[in-house]
């Protein structure tokens, strides 16, 4: 099968479905490594997870095993996390503060700037040799945007705000929730799923699945006192859904359990109203009534392209799946708070947090059987085709739409035919811009 | 304080841990929610913050009495997709560990093994479990449970979405 029949778009018709072998074939994964991973900006990590000189990070990105430390500058650099000089492991450790990193092999020791400071009887290297040369690489592209680190590995990736398209204003409307910035708490969700990484970001935001996978998250809510029964919820969903360029999307609803910057409810218990009140105040001074809604009122789930998810509903997670195989993915989760917010808030909030989202919550647990269900589905190979049709001629699309998967399946598409941008709308193909090529070294 | 090592003592939150694992294998949950006070409590902290508080931290559970009962309730419906059909476990309970408070309560430290097989596949969690309990009547009541796992991840299952 060529890789431009691998979806249906019928734009008129308002049919779209994907070929399951998007899922399943290692070939089409490893072009996926080639064609978005090693092109794409891909989410490393947050700056408060470094928050003092010498703090370090590791994590694996893209297959490439990196880490990031905060430099005796202050300033925070991303490593290739292998020795220049033999390959082995620097960092061994996930995450610990150094004054200097010094390989166990043959005891080479930098800095926390990446600097090669020693070097055992380096009196037997010639004259050609450089030390300066010898430090520990970089990927080709580091940016980060309010305190979010992508990295790329294409030298020739647009830069990162352009890059992140219409999705950036989502970023800031939870950025800005925060008075003092936002810091990732201690402690992440680390679990495997036996399914396909791009059945995680469908499911990320997919506002149709709600009432019936998660009926126990929605019974328990309403056993405590609230309204939020399956059929409130299904009312209250429409929301909205948009593509929001360069396979970015969110669908955004109305919260009507509260959330907890400033939208107050009994969940929360009566000691948090006046807090939530004044929080409220100072977002309305600064931002003005409208942008206050959207902040404090409206929950969002958003898909940084291609594989960062940051759900902020009732508690704020930033969830990264690195993919493994075609049916293998490992899935990190991080809960992201504002850095002035009270002891009892925080507790609130992460409290909020556990209920639904997480490996232990009501609600995360069903979803990865859901996900590890449609990856055995997908062996019944003669059923060729899913659908996400949902919507697709409907001119405000919903959250319980699938605009948001679509928007996402077709820049997969383009990228998988060596395109870096395509219109991810639904709407008739505009017969303007042909899309652009690629700018690669190859 | 005294430290009381003494077989009775042990033999006896040994029975009482045999039969809380007798429960949590044979699935009757609300059996087990009934072992604990009004004011017990459940923790599971993440695999990579073993210490993690859960006023402070990230955990995966931190159940008080009122979300224990609403776990049992959700794992005995049909609608907890990861675990209907319920999976089987075999809970294996060793080194356990005995010390009275003082206040009459017991701190009790457990080492725990078990085994999780559904849907073709079959993998442990493994850990330690913690309680504190206190006497009640001739037998106890568990006060705190925190259960600690000693995986680098939930690699093989996913969730924690029976108790462990």
């Amino acid at each position: 099968m060529q890789i431009k029949d691998l979806i249906i778009d019928d734009r008129q018709g308002g049919v779209f479905r994907i070929h399951r072998s998007s899922m399943t074939s290692a070939e089409l994964f490893q072009r996926e490594r080639e064609q978005i991973f090693d092109r794409c900006w891909i989410y490393l990590g947050h700056e408060s997870e470094v928050e003092n000189r010498g703090d370090y990070r590791r994590r694996v990105i893209a297959g490439r095993p990196l880490f990031f430390a905060r430099g005796r500058d202050g300033q925070v650099r991303v490593f290739l996390n292998t020795c220049p000089h033999r390959g082995a492991l620097i960092c061994r450790r996930d995450e610990g503060s150094a004054e200097v990193l010094q390989c166990f092999y043959h005891a080479w020791t930098f800095n926390t700037n990446g600097e090669l400071v020693g070097v055992p009887a380096d009196d037997a290297y010639g004259p050609g040799w450089n030390r300066s040369e010898l430090g520990l690489k970089q990927p080709p592209r580091v940016e980060s945007y309010r305190g979010f680190i992508f990295v790329s590995f294409n030298p020739y990736v647009e830069d990162l705000v352009s890059y992140l398209a219409d999705a950036r204003e989502y970023l800031d409307l939870i950025v800005d929730q925060a008075e003092d910035g936002m810091r990732v708490v201690p402690g992440s969700n680390k679990y495997t799923m036996k399914a396909n990484w791009k059945l995680l970001v469908e499911n990320s935001l997919d506002g149709y699945h709600l009432v019936p996978t998660h009926q126990t998250y929605l019974d328990y809510i309403s056993s405590l006192g609230t309204d939020d029964t399956g059929e409130s919820m299904a009312s209250r969903l429409p929301g909205r859904a948009r593509a929001l360029g360069n396979g970015h999307c969110v669908i955004e609803t109305a919260a009507r359990n509260g959330r907890p910057i400033a939208h107050w409810h009994p969940l929360y218990g009566e000691e948090a109203r006046e807090p939530m009140a004044r929080v409220r105040q100072r977002l309305v001074e600064k931002y003005g009534e409208e942008r206050t809604y959207r902040m404090a009122d409206v929950s969002r789930n958003l898909i940084i392209y291609p594989n960062l998810v940051i759900n902020d509903i009732m508690a704020i997670t930033i969830r990264y799946f690195e993919p493994m195989a075609p049916d293998h993915m490992e899935v990190t989760a991080w809960h992201l708070v504002p850095r002035e917010e009270s002891d009892a808030m925080l507790a609130t909030r992460l409290d909020s947090f556990l209920t639904f989202l997480g490996p232990g919550g009501f609600a995360t647990p069903d979803d990865v059987e859901a996900l590890e269900s449609c990856q055995i589905g997908f062996r019944a190979t003669e059923n060729e085709w899913s659908d996400i049709s949902r919507g697709m001629l409907n001119p405000g699309p919903l959250s319980t739409d699938e605009l948001q998967m679509r928007g996402f399946w077709r820049q997969w598409h383009a990228n998988m035919q060596g395109l870096t941008h395509t219109d991810v709308q639904d709407g008739p193909v505009p017969d303007a811009e042909p899309a652009l090529a690629l700018a690669t070294d190859d | 304080m005294t430290t009381a090592n003494s077989p009775t003592l042990r033999e006896q939150v040994e029975d009482f841990l045999f039969r809380e694992a007798e429960f949590l294998d044979d699935w009757h949950l609300d059996d087990w929610v009934g072992l604990f006070t009004e004011d017990g409590r459940y923790v599971v902290p993440t695999t990579d913050l073993p210490d993690g508080d859960p006023q402070r931290d990230l955990v995966f559970i931190d159940d008080d009495i009122v979300r224990l009962r609403a776990r049992a309730v959700r794992l005995n419906s049909r609608h907890a997709h990861r675990e209907y059909p319920w999976s089987r476990t075999r809970r294996f309970v060793s080194n356990v560990r005995v010390e009275e408070n003082g206040n009459g309560e017991l701190s009790v430290t457990s080492n725990v093994l078990v085994y999780r097989f559904r849907s073709g596949e079959g993998a442990p969690y493994v850990g330690s479990v913690n309680y504190v309990l206190r006497r009640n009547g001739d037998g106890f009541k568990i006060a705190h449970r925190r259960a600690v796992l000693d995986l680098e991840a939930l690699s093989w299952h996913g969730a924690v979405s029976i108790i462990f």
